[in-house]
């Protein structure tokens, strides 16, 4: 699966421009499913009929989604001395942005985003964050002029952050950029290979981090019975002082989310996820915090209402140029999934 | 009908969690509806059918409350939580909560008789009576409800979630009392309204009305110093003109005022400057839908004792009476 990983990892698709993802995803499950489409929105949906029968007429049809889409910035303007001025696109504190290296536009232009040496930062601006509002992309343009020929405006700028894996065993961790949620995709590729006595719509959605919008033009379109959303979730799992718990932690299996800000989870899916674990000695926890939302947050206000619940794998800092994950934590989460999936065979019950 | 008020403000039922209130309308108002359904969020929708010639209305008055849910206990059996919906941190310390499966617990703050501040949230914990994680009577997700006994001042009655269940009981008694109508009208009791008049998204969309009214309450200017605002307790049910979420549409507006003075009941006019309810959510869905509220004024709205005058909640169940038996006389 990390070979998977590396190559979603590593593809650029800041909200908005997806297409990249897309390719990947395509290439790895057109095999595995009976066809596709690409919506208005660039969503990508698969559909995957039944391949045994005995599945229960409810629920029948499962929107299984993840969101292709990342973080990043857009170019919104040239200064004289040809450095590039941007905006965020998407949830990025400021602070994870100074001397990053960054890809700019469909060319892949090499950039920085530059910051003064500390030599030059008097002793008393040390301690404050920097003026943000100073802060540029250096593409090594001499002037205004050559940065034109480099890039226009409003292209899309993603940070430049190699996949690797830092862990051979154990944990298996990986390092690499947009594990929210190329985690997420690579779960969801992953479920596209079995086998169900359910109809499947895999969704991979585009412009979540914008506001779950693919997400909610997708759910309209596929009206399924239930849903589940794939994410790379917080993961602040480094010691504290406190007797806090974390969000989530690496390691310890699939993050079922019972409410974030965006939803509140459908109670029969979370206990069948529960049940399922606890049978199947896969672990789990809880996303322990009720921060964030997800593209479950716009399916289930689709039509009539559709129950949902999200699954994640754990990634430590998220919304920066790089993110943390265990494979096996990824791996959990699919056999999770698909466990539960093969359970709801009898229903969901009440 | 002061009875009723009392079983639906003490049952147990936040955002997400409104079963047990559903299953006490459901029970309330069967022999009164011709047909009902539970959508995938949880909403009850109950149709009256009416003689014909009518318009298809959808009354909403939203089932939930403000709680908590638990996102962590620790070694010594604290519980850390979160919000559902627009919980006060100014109201917490000392203040109790109610589990769905019985356990109650006290609100604690790290800094309780240390610190003349306000808290901040991450400071509160609650404490359940536990002593480690193993003999906690609550888990992590699970959800709770202040804890607070109803009471009746007479002219005045005292809840912790007289929103919306004020609301609740007064189209329960409408739809009660109704006569005949004209107008086949769904009364959907929604979920999920503090956390973004949720339900309404989906019930309206289910129900396509033709006309939608939600009965929910709102705030009012006439307490110590208060934010100025035209409303005040006792001085009849409110008629929406505008807040944070909506302008009302003028034509449903204008029957809620002609309704009202026809049938010589107080009103006052209400333009809120913040806030949003479940009508915001009825007008945008679809193709759009022609859309109010009926508010019943309401001091300390999100505490765990909101005020309600009685005699407003009277004149509502009056005012939305007459509304349904009546025809609406614009075009939608």
């Amino acid at each position: 699966m990390d070979a998977l990983l590396k190559k979603l990892s590593e593809a650029r698709g800041v909200s908005g421009n997806e297409e990249a993802v897309r390719q990947v995803i395509l290439e790895a499950v057109r095999e595995h499913i009976d066809g596709y489409r690409v919506d208005a929105l660039g969503n990508l949906i698969c559909y995957k009929k039944a391949r045994r029968q005995g599945g229960a007429s409810w629920p029948r049809k499962v929107m299984l989604a993840a969101h292709m889409d990342e973080v990043g910035l857009m170019v919104t303007g040239f200064n004289n001395d040809g450095t590039l001025r941007f905006g965020k696109v998407g949830g990025i504190d400021d602070r994870v942005l100074l001397s990053k290296q960054v890809l700019i536009g469909p060319d892949a232009v090499p950039g920085v985003i530059g910051y003064r040496p500390i030599h030059l930062i008097p002793r008393a601006e040390r301690n404050r964050p920097p003026d943000f509002s100073k802060l540029a992309i250096d593409i090594g343009a001499s002037n205004q002029a050559g940065a034109e020929k480099l890039v226009k405006l409003g292209d899309y700028v993603s940070f430049r952050t190699s996949f690797e894996v830092l862990a051979e065993d154990g944990l298996r961790t990986v390092k690499g950029k947009a594990f929210d949620d190329r985690a997420g995709c690579a779960v969801l590729v992953e479920l596209l290979k079995g086998e169900y006595a359910v109809d499947l719509y895999a969704a991979f959605t585009t412009q979540e981090e914008v506001g779950l919008r693919g997400a909610k033009v997708a759910a309209y379109a596929i009206a399924p019975d239930v849903a589940f959303a794939f994410e790379g979730t917080i993961c602040d799992d480094l010691p504290s002082k406190k007797d806090v718990s974390p969000v989530t932690e690496l390691g310890k299996g699939p993050a079922i989310t019972f409410m974030d800000r965006s939803f509140v989870a459908d109670r029969r899916l979370v206990d069948l996820l529960v049940r399922t674990a606890e049978k199947e000695g896969i672990p789990y926890q809880f996303k322990r915090a009720v921060a964030g939302g997800t593209d479950s947050g716009a399916i289930h206000l689709s039509r009539e209402g559709v129950p949902a619940v999200t699954v994640s794998v754990p990634s430590r800092y998220i919304h920066a140029p790089v993110s943390m994950l265990s494979l096996l934590d990824l791996e959990h989460t699919v056999q999770l999934v698909q466990k539960s999936l093969h359970n709801m065979e009898g229903g969901l019950g009440s | 009908m002061k009875e009723l008020v009392k079983q639906l403000v003490e049952t147990y039922g936040p955002a997400g969690q409104e079963g047990r209130v559903r299953a006490l309308i459901e029970g309330i108002i069967r022999p009164y509806v011709d047909a009902s359904r539970v959508d995938a969020l949880g909403n009850l929708i109950a149709l009256k059918r009416g003689s014909g010639g009518g318009k298809r209305l959808m009354i909403a008055a939203h089932m939930d409350e403000i709680g908590v849910v638990v996102t962590h206990i620790d070694k010594k059996g604290f519980a850390r939580f979160g919000r559902v919906g627009g919980v006060q941190v100014q109201t917490m310390v000392g203040g109790r909560v109610l589990f769905g499966n019985g356990a109650v617990g006290v609100i604690g703050w790290e800094k309780w008789l240390q610190s003349r501040g306000v808290p901040a949230w991450e400071e509160l914990f609650i404490d359940v009576g536990a002593t480690s994680p193993d003999d906690s009577p609550v888990r992590v997700g699970d959800v709770g409800a202040f804890l607070r006994p109803f009471v009746d001042l007479g002219k005045r009655l005292v809840s912790k979630a007289m929103d919306d269940r004020i609301g609740c009981a007064v189209v329960i008694q409408a739809l009660m009392e109704m006569k005949e109508s004209p107008n086949d009208v769904y009364f959907v009791f929604t979920a999920q309204e503090e956390l973004g008049t949720r339900g309404a998204v989906v019930s309206a969309f289910g129900v396509e009305p033709e006309v939608g009214i939600a009965v929910d309450v709102t705030h009012i200017g006439d307490t110590p110093e208060a934010r100025p605002m035209a409303v005040s307790l006792g001085k009849g049910p409110a008629i929406k003109v505008m807040d944070a979420g909506m302008v009302v549409n003028p034509a449903v507006k204008q029957w809620m005022i002609d309704v009202a003075e026809k049938e010589g009941i107080p009103y006052q006019l209400e333009v809120l400057e913040f806030g949003g309810t479940d009508a915001r959510s009825i007008q945008l869905s679809k193709a759009g839908v022609p859309a109010g509220c009926l508010s019943i004024p309401c001091r300390y709205v999100h505490s765990p004792s909101e005020m309600v005058d009685y005699e407003d909640v009277q004149g509502a169940v009056k005012l939305l009476r007459k509304l349904l038996e009546s025809s609406p006389s614009f075009s939608s």
